[in-house]
């Protein structure tokens, strides 16, 4: 199963399937130091902000069902979930999220597609990397929640019709499935 | 609702918005809720949404208290039983982020008539905008009004028509200060509609005008 698969897809999958403690560390290990930068960076203070990384951590754990490789990348779907603590604890209001698309009736989800969209995610990232300073300081402000939504462009500069190409690919495919 | 023929969908611009978590609650409604319409949307969220997890990735790092690993598995062991089960299917008319702002579905909206038989429901949103349910009977019309602000309509049952446009269910009309318009439900079929504002409508007509502060249209 994990030839040729990412690494923290596959960590996912062994706490999702396995409730694997060690996979969860690892993930841990990696994403709860960033989750923790990037409250702190919205404007958390270091202990609103580890708590809130903890809980985040926790949401992976109990939502581990709902994460699909065909979708997201690991860093997406913890991105959204910090996100939405961030919206929770620092304005207190609400995110409304859209309708859960589980996995659907297959276990195992084509693991080709999974794996073109990890490396997909995996090049976005080294093209924002790539991009010039003052455009990349934009994007990052604008995740960062220092942007209202006036203020925020949408002229990225990067590759992101390819990623959603094969998001809707996926989505198809589930949708097919489903019936 | 029915997952094709949908013709007026996101701007680029909502859409980052609402991954970047910059919108107001009002209007992160109606993107949730178009989103979980519209599989193209859907996926263009996830673009943006992986844009974010760029982000994340290549943000710098700061070190977790020492036990901070035990402390997140005595919380996972304490929590919430772990439901495994795939979410439902669609039960209802409502989407399902629409069904948590109702607290149920569509029979269980608490309507109030603003006048020759338009009805509305208000939601329960943070005050930077408003997000509210319209019943348009068939071929009746909202008054003729303006906007100060951003105004997003989403059809969840039957259709509209205005000055720009034919709107059915899942489509999205979104209105600028520019736009004046009377929304008029088609004939066939109440028309049913979530409409989210960040400014209060302007009237063209006297007796809305006086209406409005009772109403919060
Ligand atoms: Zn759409």
């Amino acid at each position: 199963m994990t030839r040729g698969q990412d690494a923290w897809v596959t960590s996912m999958i062994a706490v999702r399937d396995a409730r694997d403690e060690a996979a969860f560390a690892r993930l841990f290990g990696h994403f709860a130091p960033r989750v923790k930068a990037f409250l702190m960076r919205s404007g958390a203070d270091a202990t609103l902000a580890e708590e809130c990384a903890q809980e985040t951590m926790a949401t992976l754990w109990h939502k581990a069902h709902l994460f699909d490789p065909n979708r997201a990348s690991v860093a997406t779907w913890i991105f959204t979930i910090a996100r939405n603590r961030r919206i929770d604890v620092l304005r207190r209001t609400r995110h409304p999220e859209p309708e859960d698309l589980p996995w659907g009736p297959e276990p195992e989800p084509d693991q080709a597609d999974a794996l073109a969209l990890q490396q997909e995610s995996k090049q976005l990232g080294e093209a924002l990397a790539a991009l010039p300073e003052k455009q990349r300081v934009l994007i990052e402000k604008a995740y960062f929640g220092d942007l209202t939504h006036s203020e925020i462009a949408t002229e990225t500069g990067l590759p992101l019709g390819t990623i959603k190409s094969r998001i809707r690919l996926a989505l198809d495919r589930l949708r097919h499935a489903m019936k | 609702m029915t997952m094709h023929d949908i013709n007026h969908h996101l701007t680029d611009k909502l859409l980052m918005a609402y991954s970047a978590g910059a919108l107001p609650e009002a209007f992160s409604l109606a993107v949730a809720t178009h989103v979980s319409m519209c599989d193209e949307c859907r996926a263009r969220l996830g673009a943006y949404e992986s844009l974010g997890g760029a982000v994340l990735e290549r943000a710098d790092t700061v070190a977790m208290a020492p036990d901070s690993l035990d402390v997140t598995m005595a919380r996972i062991r304490n929590g919430a039983p772990v439901v495994n089960t795939p979410a439902p299917h669609k039960r209802g008319v409502l989407p399902a982020p629409l069904c948590d702002y109702v607290g149920g579905d569509l029979a269980d909206v608490r309507w109030r008539s603003i006048g020759m038989g338009v009805k509305q429901a208000i939601l329960p949103t943070s005050r930077d905008a408003t997000a509210r349910l319209l019943f348009i009977p068939a071929g009746a019309a909202v008054p003729d009004h303006g906007h100060r602000g951003t105004e997003l309509t989403l059809v969840l049952q039957g259709a509209f028509v205005d000055e720009t446009d034919r709107y059915g269910p899942g489509d999205i009309e979104i209105a600028d200060e520019d736009l004046h318009h009377m929304p008029v439900a088609d004939i066939g079929a109440d028309c049913i509609c979530l409409a989210a504002t960040d400014a209060p409508l302007r009237f063209r007509g006297m007796i809305p005008r006086l209406a409005q502060p009772f109403l919060r249209i």
